[in-house]
């Protein structure tokens, strides 16, 4: 204690002095108890220094090599150890924390969060898929779909060259499991982004109007919620061509009716609050009291949905693929990797495997997420 | 008295349901005039908040204000007002605060943000104006140091301060008329005298007319200059506060001013009035009250007693026969003991 206030006093004087914890990232933290974002910083740096070191010549062709993935995974790396180490500096040199407790319901929130430690490591794991994916070109040195000497190369069981071995054209398959991340993650990323965009727009304009509005939408909601769900994605993606763009609009546009259940279900409660009285009262609009008295309220069940339905949308889109409906190979996305080494599990089960075990690990960790958030922001757990 | 402020002429806002028609306020008059205090008062389910409601036009299907309603504000007739400009009257030119400050505010947002949320919509404040006007409302209204307490939010205030900060919500644009609907129900009794205390300071200082609806006849005693008493969705009662409570007219007002216990006088038991209001789907034939009326006779079972004038007036049938204002309360009261 008599050590933080000396400190304290030091600041106040000298000003930023260039201790250590001013150049390790994650020391400021340690030193002033906060343990585990200390060693997530320390431990993202030290990631971050690792690819640096290890596929130097990578980071250093993306100069030369002209290509877009190479320049987001240098500005991944250059922007990741920066942020890392101002979040330190902050931490060091800035003025101490003026409001140690946020009072919003968020920082509330997240509080509530960060002492679940199985949602953290879903959350750690979720940084690091996404953090892999993006800096892919750096983590191996093979190309996802570059075919060499089938003859020599086909199936090679897992090893330091091939950590996941190689498929049945001879390419490695840990590259293609690491790019068909991108397509996968993006997938789901952009189809929940519409579906919970639509289904809180549809959900609660139902719920707040009620009446002839609500019973037109609903009852649209259930027609397409009472159909099976992949009978409707192949017919409508065997009318179109499959592709990436097909995938994300139709399995968006699909999944919004769940979204839109639990949205109106909130808004029916809410819109009988007395402050959505209240801002009619004082003469607001109906579209401002839906998005801004309404909405920011149903969040939290929105967000939980929209991190559960993640992982849903990346097991269907695996399935789609694995069934020949999304993306085609040679684009590898999880699906298709599997796919691919259907035929040869008894020789080669690395192919079929290793993409599994990717999308076991990425569903856990979104549900783990999920999980945590809806423990977080359930506000019966609060007035 | 000044010319009215506001006029409410004849208001009848029925429900239509499908299992019938509940007339919930049904022919209601009265008139504010600036800087008065009307106090409204009346059982649970009597019509005193929806009444305040379709002032505002806060009704919603299947609740209708039926035609030939009228409600003026100065020369304005509301009950004709485009749904756009009643919305610029809400919040600007007539404000309601409500009966639970617990939930009247949106807890995702802050108290500044809530009350400078009026200042944007109908004077189009800028963000920098409306909160320095904002912090004003709220020194105003007596929250001390002001300025920080706009970036709180709703659930670090108490009671009695988010229902200071409710107040300045609604005064934020300056209105003609506040309505406040049971402002104090839901607080303690010490915070209950504060806020009475500030709304009649803020009215006195502002000049504003204030309908002050309650339950409670202690608090309406206090703070009102005139009251209407409500009965099964009509007024049965009206006059000055001092004249209906030293000489209440109305067999109900006599009951209900039975029902309040008082400090300093001990009672044996205190009255109460039987049976409970009628279903607004069916009010009784004849006067309303008369299934609970002690003095009820042939008459009141058959014909509608009505409300004549507006200043003082009783709508019951001892107004054109006194004598037959015998027993009433206390030989009801005795015949229970027994």
């Amino acid at each position: 204690m008599n050590e933080a206030s000396g400190r304290a006093e030091d600041r106040a004087d000298g000003g930023r002095a260039l201790t250590a914890a001013a150049f390790i990232p994650g020391l400021a933290h340690l030193r002033r108890g906060r343990r585990r974002a200390g060693l997530s910083l320390l431990g993202l740096a030290l990631a971050m220094l690792a690819v640096l070191a290890f596929s130097f010549d990578r980071v250093a062709s993306t100069f030369t090599a002209g290509r877009v993935d190479y320049w987001v995974a240098m500005l991944t790396l250059a922007g990741t150890l920066a942020a890392a180490w101002g979040v330190s500096l902050r931490a060091e040199w800035g003025r101490p924390r003026q409001r140690a407790e946020g009072t919003s319901q968020w920082a509330i929130a997240w509080r509530e969060f960060n002492r679940n430690r199985v949602a953290v490591l879903g959350l750690f794991l979720m940084c690091g898929l996404y953090l892999a994916t993006l800096l892919a070109p750096y983590l191996t040195s093979y190309e996802p779909n570059a075919i060499g000497d089938i003859a020599a190369t086909r199936h090679l069981p897992p090893s330091l060259d091939h950590l996941m071995g190689t498929d049945k054209f001879g390419r490695d398959v840990f590259t293609r499991v690491l790019y068909g991340a991108r397509i996968s993650l993006s997938i789901g990323f952009v189809a929940v982004s519409i579906s919970v965009t639509l289904g809180t727009v549809v959900g609660a304009v139902s719920g707040y109007f009620g009446g002839a509005v609500d019973t037109v939408l609903m009852r649209f909601v259930d027609m397409l919620i009472s159909f099976p769900r992949l009978v409707l994605l192949i017919t409508v993606i065997a009318l179109f061509e499959p592709s990436i763009f097909t995938v994300i609009v139709v399995l968006g546009l699909t999944l919004w009716p769940a979204t839109a259940r639990i949205v109106r279900g909130e808004v029916l409660s809410l819109r009988e609050r007395e402050f959505v009285e209240a801002a009619r009262a004082l003469g607001l609009a109906s579209p401002r009291i839906i998005f801004r008295h309404i909405v920011p309220n149903v969040l939290g069940p929105v967000i939980v949905a929209a991190t559960l339905g993640l992982g849903n949308i990346i097991l269907i889109e695996a399935g789609l693929s694995f069934l020949g409906l999304s993306v085609q190979p040679p684009t590898p996305s999880w699906g298709n990797i599997i796919d691919g080494g259907r035929e040869y599990l008894v020789q080669a089960w690395w192919v079929s495997t290793f993409p599994g075990l990717a999308i076991v690990v990425t569903v856990v960790a979104f549900n783990l997420i999920g999980d945590g958030l809806r423990d977080a922001l359930d506000p019966r757990l609060r007035i | 008295m000044s010319a009215p402020l506001l006029r409410v002429e004849n208001l009848r806002t029925y429900f239509h349901t499908a299992e019938g028609v509940v007339r919930a306020v049904d022919g209601v008059s009265f008139t504010l005039g600036p800087g008065e205090t009307l106090g409204i008062v009346g059982e649970s389910g009597c019509g005193k908040t929806v009444a305040c409601l379709s002032i505002l036009r806060l009704i919603d299907p299947p609740g209708r204000i039926e035609p030939d309603s009228r409600i003026s504000l100065r020369d304005r007739d509301l009950t004709a007002a485009s749904e756009g400009e009643m919305r610029s009257v809400r919040g600007n030119e007539i404000s309601m605060i409500f009966q639970e400050p617990m939930t009247s505010l949106n807890p995702v947002w802050t108290i500044g943000d809530q009350i400078a949320e009026a200042l944007r919509t109908h004077r189009s404040a800028r963000p920098a104006e409306a909160r320095r006007r904002a912090a004003e409302m709220l020194r105003l209204v007596g929250i001390p140091n002001p300025e920080q307490r706009l970036d709180e939010y709703p659930h670090q205030f108490s009671g009695g301060m988010r229902q200071r900060a409710m107040i300045a919500m609604a005064l934020a644009c300056d209105p003609s008329v506040l309505i406040a609907d049971e402002p104090t129900t839901a607080l303690d009794v010490t915070i209950q005298a504060e806020i009475l205390d500030l709304l009649a300071r803020l009215q006195e200082q502002l000049g504003m007319g204030l309908i002050f609806v309650s339950h409670d006849l202690g608090i309406i005693a206090q703070i009102a200059d005139r009251v209407i008493v409500m009965y099964a969705g009509q007024v049965v009662e009206s006059g000055t506060a001092d004249e209906l409570f030293g000489r209440p007219r109305h067999p109900y007002s006599e009951g209900l001013l039975r029902a309040t216990p008082r400090v300093g006088r001990r009672m044996r038991r205190l009255s109460v009035i039987p049976g409970s209001v009628a279903s607004p789907k069916r009010w009784p034939p004849g006067c309303r009250f008369h299934p609970r009326c002690p003095y009820a006779w042939s008459r009141c079972r058959e014909d509608v007693p009505p409300l004549p004038g507006e200043a003082r007036a009783s709508r019951c049938w001892l107004e054109e026969e006194p004598a037959r204002r015998t027993g009433g309360w206390d030989e009801l009261a005795l015949a229970e003991d027994h």
